[in-house]
């Protein structure tokens, strides 16, 4: 369904690297932390695109890339075939406001002192064409009902709602502006189990409603699999395979994807014995200073001479029809 | 092979560690918030209990006054026990329920960072305990800090003595919090959500670890955690808590099977599954009540499918369905049965 959509958000090439400097006042650069290290994907209308990773990976590096709050150390993002990193004045207002993003922490990113009333309504000051003066609060309680919040609670201020009502909020307000495309950064990791299911509901509802894209950033891997169309994993800053979620659930031939699979605790004691864990030794190598060739082979088993010399490309690979990154890409079936 | 068991078991009395009636509220400016309604459990040499509960159910609020570590006030205990090998440790005096803490039952924590003190070596960690506690040598207890980190799988672990906690990655310091929390040989581990903070290949690692360790030095271990998944892949028995009371206890088979409250049932049906791609999650309307402001009858009622008026005037007793399982439902027979739902 959603390959059938244009394609509105193409990356090519992006990198972020973080100098590492040294000294106080003559700062020398003496490293960089390669946090996004050539990623490239397409984003297409009315689909979601997830992103896993772990910790360190650079899917929130990734995240900031897109909104445009870093800026890239090579590479380019378009939207709608304009170059988001060279845009300026009323062309990237208008970037401001087709891309917005939620929040993981529905805590720290709502800020105390504002009525619920004033966040939600906040992007309108900037944004004053959207949404004329006299109009605005009715369009803000439009947006409260939408996300499943009762309208009377205009006034009201954070502290008075729940995790779950708090990232309501938080989705209102990344609605405010009528956006094509809704980056989500683990918009439901901080939430408990009952709560998480809501807000997932309520994100797809609207993404049908409204035709948005997502870009749905996440270490859940069960969650993603439930809200993607598609979903590219991260390694050390690359993607090392990317494909529908069929193909990466069904069908991953990265060894990584398969590893970080079969990790998942699947809530069905049953599947105790017969549940093949791929134990993976050690931890994430440091993005500073990542292994040679394929960044993956320091905890590979498969790895060999050809992993240390030449790197894997994210290319079709002849046993799949989906792009991963490994010279020995195998299918294997992890997923019971 | 099992009846002998019970059957020692018997002889003696008493469990490993077994909670009674446990109650806790906590004294605040705006009024008494009821945290704990009357929680009971127990725990055997070897098993693994989980205590499965949302933010808020009181499933680390039961385990911090098992250790003793509440903050009392605000926290007070009106009612309830807690047996260490039939031993009341609330009626304990001070000085001997300390030396049951962290020796005999001992616990780690969600967070290692903010567990660990940043500005001691971790081998001086480790090795605290065995001088202040048991009055090794400086370097008697360095040398069974090496041995305590060999034991958790740390590599290389006489070279990362001197390391401090800010060296280590998030999968080693929570392993370093283990083996500091098994240096007195401990009978009673409590994990408070091990797991949470890390990646899900380093979650695997350190839930190997201590299944092999509570098998190794038969420990009875008690899993605090809100992930389904994880409880599945280790867990023995399980206690699902809400609002402060356990509202299920069953053997984990049992309960994923057939669950016996709407809580669980709820639970199980709302989290996504890996292997499985449904179409529109199933939910718990609303939100876990106000610990100050406590629902009548059962707590469970303003959010359940199911509720009738019964549910809503009388709270429901724990009910005994046999094999070890209780539901502290009005319909527990029929949520087993399936003839609700």
């Amino acid at each position: 369904m959603a390959n059938l959509g244009e394609s509105i958000l193409q990356v090519d090439n992006l990198v972020k690297h973080f100098p590492i400097t040294r000294g106080i006042l003559f700062k020398k650069k003496v490293g960089a932390v390669k946090a996004v290290d050539g990623v490239s994907f397409e984003l297409h209308k009315g689909e979601t695109l997830g992103i896993v990773g772990e910790s360190g990976c650079g899917k929130s590096t990734l995240a900031k890339l897109l909104m445009r709050l870093e800026h890239p150390t090579a590479g380019r993002a378009t939207l709608h075939g304009k170059d988001i990193f060279k845009m300026s004045g009323s062309e990237l207002r208008r970037l401001r406001r087709n891309v917005q993003m939620v929040m993981q922490d529905p805590y720290t990113s709502l800020n105390p002192r504002m009525t619920v009333g004033d966040i939600i309504g906040e992007p309108f000051e900037i944004h004053p064409e959207v949404a004329p003066r006299g109009d605005r609060e009715r369009k803000v309680q439009e947006l409260l009902e939408l996300v499943g919040l009762s309208p009377e609670h205009i006034n009201r201020y954070p502290h008075q709602f729940s995790g779950g009502q708090r990232q309501r909020i938080g989705i209102a307000r990344a609605l405010a502006l009528k956006p094509e495309v809704i980056v989500c950064d683990e918009p439901v990791s901080a939430l408990d189990v009952s709560i998480q299911a809501q807000v997932v509901n309520l994100l797809e509802s609207l993404q049908n409603e409204l035709q948005l894209s997502y870009i749905f950033i996440a270490h859940d891997l069960s969650v993603v699999r439930h809200i993607s169309d598609r979903v590219g994993v991260m390694y050390l800053g690359k993607i090392v395979e990317i494909g529908t979620e069929d193909e990466i659930y069904n069908r991953p031939t990265h060894p990584y994807t398969q590893a970080l699979l079969s990790a998942v605790p699947v809530p069905d004691p049953m599947a105790r014995e017969h549940r093949e864990i791929i134990r993976l030794e050690g931890d994430v190598p440091s993005p500073a200073d990542p292994p040679s060739g394929c960044r993956f082979r320091t905890r590979c088993w498969k790895a060999q001479e050809k992993c240390a010399l030449e790197e894997p490309l994210l290319i079709r690979r002849a046993v799949e029809p989906h792009p991963s990154a490994c010279h020995f890409a195998e299918l294997r079936h992890v997923v019971a | 092979m099992t009846d002998i068991h019970v059957e020692t078991e018997r002889v003696q009395g008493h469990h490993l560690l077994e909670v009674k009636d446990l109650f806790v509220e906590f004294h605040t400016r705006d009024g008494v918030a009821r945290v704990i309604n009357g929680v009971s459990y127990h725990l055997d040499p070897g098993e693994t209990l989980a205590v499965l509960g949302e933010s808020g159910s009181g499933k680390s609020v039961t385990a911090q006054a098992i250790m003793g570590i509440l903050d009392m006030p605000p926290a007070k205990i009106p009612k309830g026990q807690i047996l260490y090998n039939g031993e009341d440790l609330l009626k304990m005096p001070e000085d001997k329920r300390r030396d049951i803490r962290g020796q005999q039952i001992s616990m780690i924590f969600q967070d290692a960072l903010s567990a660990l003190n940043p500005v001691f070596s971790v081998g001086w960690q480790i090795s605290e305990t065995l001088r202040t506690r048991m009055g090794m040598s400086k370097a008697d207890a360095m040398k069974r800090a090496v041995e305590l980190m060999d034991q958790v799988k740390i590599p290389a672990a006489k070279a990362r003595l001197k390391d401090y906690p800010h060296q280590f990655s998030g999968g080693m310091r929570q392993r370093v919090m283990i083996a500091m929390s098994l240096a007195m040989d401990p009978k009673v581990l409590i994990a408070d959500e091990p797991t949470t903070a890390l990646d899900v290949t380093v979650q695997a690692q350190i839930m190997d670890l201590l299944a092999d360790l509570r098998r190794d030095l038969n420990m009875g271990m008690i899993l605090i955690t809100h992930d389904l998944g994880v409880v599945a892949d280790v867990a023995d028995r399980i206690a699902v808590m809400y609002a402060g009371r356990i509202i299920e206890h069953a053997d984990v088979r049992a309960l994923y099977k057939q669950p016996a409250h709407p809580y669980t049932k709820g639970l199980l049906e709302s989290i996504p599954r890996l292997d499985d791609k449904g179409t529109v999650l199933k939910t718990i309307k609303g939100l876990p009540p106000n610990l100050m402001r406590l629902p009548t009858g059962c707590k469970y009622h303003p959010r359940c499918p199911y509720t009738q008026p019964i549910c809503v005037s009388d709270e429901p007793r724990s009910l005994n369905l046999g094999n070890g399982r209780t539901s502290a439902c009005h319909f527990a027979k029929e949520m087993l049965s399936g003839e609700l739902g």
